[in-house]
């Protein structure tokens, strides 16, 4: 399990609010995600599975223990690189799309490409290709508004993808989609962790999806209390 | 990311929501079109007065008067060594001049003398009765005694030269049809004949050649004649007869060009410590300039008001954009954008909106004011040849454009900072 760790995370805590008000989000989480893992972050609202995912995707600093990210210890890096990093490494899945309104599907999948600094042709270009994959080349002229839910998660997937990144986060893929477009946009998820070996992490508190990665990680109240990886190690 | 697509996004996001970016650019637009307008015209009427200026002579020269002994410390007592006959009847030739002693020439000699003045010349007046040409109509004609020393506006031909040993005059471009010439361009190089009556009563006629047609003036008016033909024509006009010590009204003190204006200055303040008054061009128009620029200091006041009001409406527009837009800030700055880029885009928006605002409000105001011009020229303001009211001067439509867009950047920097300011969790929380 030590070769080509994506994310290698020592006794992570992570604390809100001051005085009686605080409270601790996550204490002492120490985990390992291999290249090419599908992990699923279970746990009910409120258990920190969000923290842990702003904590591993660099979007919050941990108040405690350390994370590697590539092998990359991340307290070593300035706020530009800790940027930068993010914008190379990994794409984001979000359960309410956040796509631009009023914005075509082709500029909303290239954002993450114009915010690295690729070249417009060159964005174009990867945006397209993407696109295409998705079965959705058709649409990258239309307003991002215009298309239906499951039409919009798998934007969305492009946006993630565009960038080729080696880790995709995915916070509740499919709660915000019907059970049928949801089955699709799983089964998109999963291919390309299948077919690509892009890192899948899947942020979750369904059941049935956390149930098809290969791995599962639950937290309660901050802590991991069990994670098939140990139990199969 | 780059500054190129910084640019083109902030550019984008101003048109995404219309009503409120075109509301946004209206409040800017009025404060762009006042600018362009007051600007336009302060530049077209300081202009005018420039070229008056011109008219009314060189900028080495003092216009020098006897000091007007009423005017100071009442009643002054009778000295024949040194004091002369006051007229009371010599027309102010120029602003300033009026109501004066005549100079004498122990006068002349005296101003001669002082350090730094070249020349003094005094100014002949000549009472020409008539000009005509080639035989045609005779029309009055006065000669402004200031003419030799002056630059006229030219609408064809060139300056009097005062150092020409033949006859010219400088006509004014209404004689040009009366006197039965095609254009002013065929006047110039004519001969004309001036008809004069000398103190005996008795008419004779003077020629002269047409060297310039002048455009009408404002402050010097009536035709212009050098020196050679002033003195012809006052010559002429004595008859032989001596009538005794001449009198001048004014005398044109040529100085130094090269003095400063300290200088300068002080070589007045001696003149007029001997007793006479002594005016540069500057001096004559300083007031009506003083005049101008406070009517358009006022003007611009009102613009500068409405834009720090339309910067205010920036201000609103924006905090409401970013308020609209935190969980795509939040997004942004997920994917990796930093806030120094957050706060770039913001603020660029604000200067697109600032661009939009003052480009449109100067192109629209140059657009109106050249028709107004048009109309101007040829309705109420006919009578002031050579006026254009409004002038747009390419420098200051930019320097406006270019205030108003570090205005609307001002703006734009309190919401924008305000956005690079957003924690990306939270905004994508945001409902």
């Amino acid at each position: 399990m030590h070769q080509d760790l994506v994310v290698d995370a020592h006794g992570i805590g992570k604390e809100y609010g001051r005085g009686a008000a605080r409270f601790s989000a996550l204490s002492d989480v120490t985990l390992q995600i291999a290249r090419g893992e599908c992990v699923a972050i279970v746990g009910k609202s409120g258990s920190g599975k969000s923290t842990l995912m702003h904590v591993l995707a660099l979007l919050d600093a941990p108040d405690t223990g350390r994370l590697s990210i590539d092998g990359v210890d991340t307290r070593q890096l300035s706020a530009r690189q800790l940027t930068t990093l993010r914008n190379r490494t990994f794409g984001f899945v979000f359960q309410q799309f956040f796509l631009t309104p009023g914005t075509s599907v082709l500029d909303n999948v290239t954002l993450p490409l114009e915010i690295g600094g690729t070249p417009p042709r060159q964005r174009r270009a990867r945006g397209m290709a993407v696109l295409e994959q998705l079965e959705l080349a058709d649409k990258a002229r239309s307003n991002a508004n215009d298309l239906s839910g499951g039409q919009k998660q798998r934007v969305v997937i492009a946006r993630a993808l565009v960038g080729e990144p080696s880790v995709i986060f995915a916070d509740e893929p499919t709660g915000n989609l019907d059970s049928a477009t949801g089955a699709i946009v799983e089964e998109t998820l999963f291919s390309l962790n299948r077919d690509r070996g892009i890192t899948l992490i899947v942020v979750t508190h369904d059941e049935d999806l956390a149930a098809r990665c290969d791995r599962q990680i639950v937290l309660r109240d901050g802590v991991v209390v069990s994670d098939s990886a140990a139990v199969a190690a | 990311m780059r500054a190129t697509d910084l640019v083109a996004k902030a550019a984008r996001n101003t048109v995404r929501s219309k009503t409120r970016t075109t509301l946004t650019v209206l409040a800017l637009f009025v404060g762009a079109f006042t600018l362009t307008l007051t600007t336009a015209v302060g530049a077209g009427v300081t202009d005018y007065v420039t070229k008056q200026v011109d008219s009314l002579g060189a900028d080495d020269v003092f216009v020098v008067t006897r000091t007007a002994a009423a005017t100071t410390d009442g009643p002054v007592a009778y000295d024949p060594e040194t004091s002369s006959a006051s007229t009371g009847t010599t027309a102010p030739a120029l602003p300033g001049a009026s109501g004066s002693d005549p100079l004498t020439e122990g006068d002349l000699d005296e101003l001669a003398a002082f350090d730094g003045i070249l020349s003094v010349d005094p100014i002949q007046v000549a009472a020409v009765d008539y000009v005509r040409y080639d035989g045609g109509s005779r029309y009055e004609l006065t000669i402004n005694p200031t003419s030799s020393i002056t630059r006229s506006d030219l609408v064809a031909g060139e300056q009097l030269d005062s150092s020409a040993g033949a006859g010219q005059v400088m006509l004014p471009s209404d004689y040009v049809d009366a006197l039965g010439f095609a254009s002013a361009e065929e006047a110039v190089g004519s001969v004309v004949t001036l008809g004069i009556t000398d103190v005996l009563g008795v008419q004779s006629t003077v020629d002269a050649t047409i060297v310039g047609v002048s455009r009408e003036s404002l402050l010097s008016s009536g035709a212009g004649a050098n020196t050679a033909l002033v003195a012809d024509l006052v010559e002429v006009q004595s008859a032989g007869v001596d009538t005794g010590d001449p009198r001048y009204a004014i005398a044109v003190a040529r100085f130094d060009a090269d003095l400063s204006a300290d200088q300068v200055s002080a070589l007045k303040a001696d003149i007029v410590d001997a007793g006479y008054g002594a005016q540069t061009i500057q001096d004559q128009l300083g007031v009506i300039k003083t005049v101008i620029d406070g009517i358009i200091g006022v003007l611009n006041a009102f613009a500068v008001v409405a834009l720090l009001a339309a910067a205010f409406g920036i201000v609103n527009t924006l905090l409401m954009s970013v308020q609209e837009r935190t969980r795509e800030i939040g997004l942004m700055k997920a994917m990796g954008m930093r806030s120094g880029t957050v706060f770039a885009l913001f603020s660029l928006e604000a200067t697109v909106i600032g661009f939009l605002g003052s480009a449109i409000g100067a192109g629209v105001a140059i657009l109106l004011g050249t028709a107004l011009n048009g109309a101007l020229a040829a309705g109420p303001l006919a009578a002031l040849s050579g006026l254009s009211i409004l002038l747009f001067e390419p420098g200051a439509i930019l320097g406006i454009i270019l205030l108003i867009m570090v205005i609307a950047f001002l703006a734009g920097t309190l919401p924008a900072a305000r956005a690079a300011r957003k924690n990306p969790i939270e905004s994508l929380r945001y409902e």
